[in-house]
């Protein structure tokens, strides 16, 4: 009989499957995993050093490039941070506005999750599905604050601006013509609330069509069921949060448990697996995702009915009118001071977390008094879920490594830092 | 939360009686200090304990404590301030009971500044494991028990541990190709350190009258 010995295998960093820059050494026999090492580290860019040399109100860009699919997820934590240490009071309005905008955050973030986890295991099409349900919520990002995806929208104390009256339109060019155009434009002839409600009104026939694609489909049930089990008590200790710990089966969603912003007035339920297998957390996120929409719903009528200011009136933390900037001198120099030393945070530590589309994204803050951050430490949810890979693969095929990549929504920006 | 967070903190001084340095509540979150030469016992009590449970690690975030409370010059220099009192590094675990929904934040201190060390968590917490690796890559504490402390979010062959507060902020190397050696070499850095905006420090309620 032929001696087969373990050998070693090189898995990315350029792997396609790789989802960005994992290297990954592989130990094997034959084909089945005996160790696997992820070698992370490629995309570290030390943001909370830079964090520790930049005033509060810099860093809040940075916070969009951690985790670059769920990009106003981050800032919220960052922000909630800040506000908690300053006990600076948000308005409500700016409250309903980020948890909206946070559940279309976790849309966006599921939908390149589902698009890119699904063709991982080989289903093409519903990658292109996905991308059109993104294209539509890129823009809500964009008609908001500029930005299809780097948004700095969310800043200490509310947010950067109120919902605008109108969205962008398309314009006629080469490639679409003026009756192009017009069935384009057709759902933006109202304000940027209109435009969501009209998707969240045709986003659920949108899921529907996933599943088809998806949930009974033979090859994707071969290739996820039973594939990366974690029993309930090894997902606790391996530190897993969100839709990787509720597809074991626990219980668990800050967004119910530690209720943050108006979380606590808002009527949406929260799905849980039973098997903890790849499945399952396919089937947490879909749910996830319709759950969402019911919030967004929610947010929307909530929001038509009650205007109102959407940044803190304290001078102190918030930038100053741009009129009365303009007419008094008081409120110059708080401009002045706020863009140039920046405020300053009482001395103390605190730790924010929010429910992220990939799990507990948390912030902690320490502060010594001074005008930047002392230490900022940010806990992203999928370097613990990375960090447990080895466990997760061990025993399974090369083939299926790849299906539980893809089940971790793994994001680089967020687990380099 | 109120209730919770006492309730927590009873439970906490009755469970770990004589192993607690401080036990504080600011903002609705309650950091416990405990030696370093206990913290093995405690975090076991403080996952096993019916009362307690506390099951997930979330976080382990190293500090160094050096320049605390300094402002700094123009071209990012920290200006010498009051000695400081009190160990260099420490270490900072998150720990969240997912059945009596509780959070505590446990800080221990290593005692030699010169030379870090700490037991590790990793056997009563996997997911210890790469926090713990990445805490001695950035601070270059060293955790005694870990099954496999190796650098993780520094490149392959890095000198120095980049968040210590003596590490410049643009490092000390940096990277080029070089094309008459046909390789990617390394160099002292070209870049003036500069702080645009100054850190500075100002009394509590600074500005409001």
């Amino acid at each position: 009989m032929a001696e087969i010995k373990n050998y070693t295998m090189n898995f990315g960093p350029q792997h396609p499957a790789a989802h960005g820059v994992l290297r990954l050494v592989l130990e094997l026999d034959g084909e089945v995993i005996v160790r696997a090492d992820p070698h992370i580290g490629l995309l570290h860019r030390a943001t909370e050093k830079l964090a520790e040399h930049k005033t509060y109100l810099q860093s809040v860009p940075y916070m969009d490039r951690l985790d670059y699919v769920s990009m106003m997820m981050n800032e919220h934590a960052y922000v909630m941070a800040i506000e908690k240490l300053a006990g600076i009071e948000v308005p409500l309005r700016a409250q309903y506005i980020r948890v909206m905008f946070d559940e279309v955050t976790r849309i966006l973030n599921h939908l390149l999750w589902l698009g890119a986890s699904a063709m991982d295991v080989g289903a093409m099409s519903p990658m292109f599905y996905t991308f059109r349900e993104r294209e539509a919520l890129m823009d809500a990002y964009e008609a908001v604050s500029g930005a299809r995806m780097h948004a700095a929208y969310y800043r200490p104390g509310g947010v950067y601006r109120d919902l605008p009256d109108s969205m962008p339109q398309y314009q006629a060019s080469k490639i679409h013509n003026a009756a192009a155009v017009k069935k384009l434009n057709e759902n933006r002839q109202g304000s940027l609330l209109d435009y969501l409600e009209d998707f969240t009104n045709s986003f659920p026939k949108y899921v529907d069509e996933y599943e088809t694609l998806l949930t009974d489909n033979r090859i994707f049930k071969q290739r996820t069921v039973g594939i990366g089990v974690v029993s309930p008590e090894r997902a606790m200790a391996l530190g897993f949060t969100g839709p990787m710990l509720r597809g074991s089966g626990v219980v668990w969603d800050l967004r119910k448990k530690q209720p943050y912003e108006v979380y606590d007035h808002l009527d949406f339920d929260i799905p849980v697996g039973t098997e903890g297998d790849c499945y399952d957390r396919y089937l947490v996120r879909v749910e996830e995702m319709r759950q969402s929409n019911r919030i967004i719903k929610q947010c929307i009528d909530w929001l038509r009915k009650n205007p109102g200011p959407v940044m803190s009136d304290d001078l102190k933390f918030a930038p100053p009118k741009r009129e009365s900037m303009k007419q008094n001198m008081e409120e110059l120099i708080h401009h002045f001071k706020l863009f140039s030393e920046g405020f300053h945070l009482p001395a103390g530590e605190v730790y924010s977390a929010v429910e992220h589309p990939k799990g507990e994204f948390g912030i902690y803050l320490v502060s010594d008094g001074a005008n930047k951050p002392y230490r900022m430490k940010i806990r992203a949810p999928g370097f613990a879920h990375l960090a447990s890979l080895d466990e997760m693969a061990k025993g399974h095929m090369i083939a299926d490594v790849v299906a539980i990549i893809g089940t971790q929504d793994i994001v680089f920006g967020e687990i380099d830092r | 939360m109120t209730t919770n967070l006492n309730i927590l903190s009873a439970n906490l001084s009755k469970a770990l009686s004589g192993k607690v340095v401080s036990l504080e509540e600011r903002l609705g979150e309650l950091t416990l200090v405990v030696n370093a030469s206990d913290m093995l016992s405690v975090f076991t009590r403080l996952r096993d304990d019916a009362d307690l449970r506390f099951e997930e690690l979330i976080d382990v975030c190293g500090i160094d404590y050096s320049t605390y409370g300094s402002e700094t010059s123009e071209d990012g220099k920290y200006l010498p301030d009051a000695p400081r009192e009190g160990a260099r590094f420490a270490v900072v675990y998150h720990l969240l009971s997912v059945s009596h929904n509780m959070r505590l934040r446990v800080r221990v201190f290593a005692q030699d500044d010169e030379n870090p060390v700490l037991n590790s968590v990793a056997e009563i917490w996997s997911s210890a494991n790469w926090y713990e690796r990445e805490a001695f890559d950035l601070y270059g504490i060293i955790f005694i028990g870990h099954p496999d402390l190796r650098r993780l979010l520094t490149d392959y062959g890095f000198v120095g541990n980049p968040f210590r507060k003596d590490f410049p902020l643009s490092g000390h190397v940096e990277m080029r190709y070089d094309a008459a050696q046909k390789r990617v070499i390394y160099e002292p850095v070209t870049i003036e350190p500069r702080e645009i905006t100054p850190r500075t420090l100002r009394e509590e309620n600074y500005g409001r009258s």
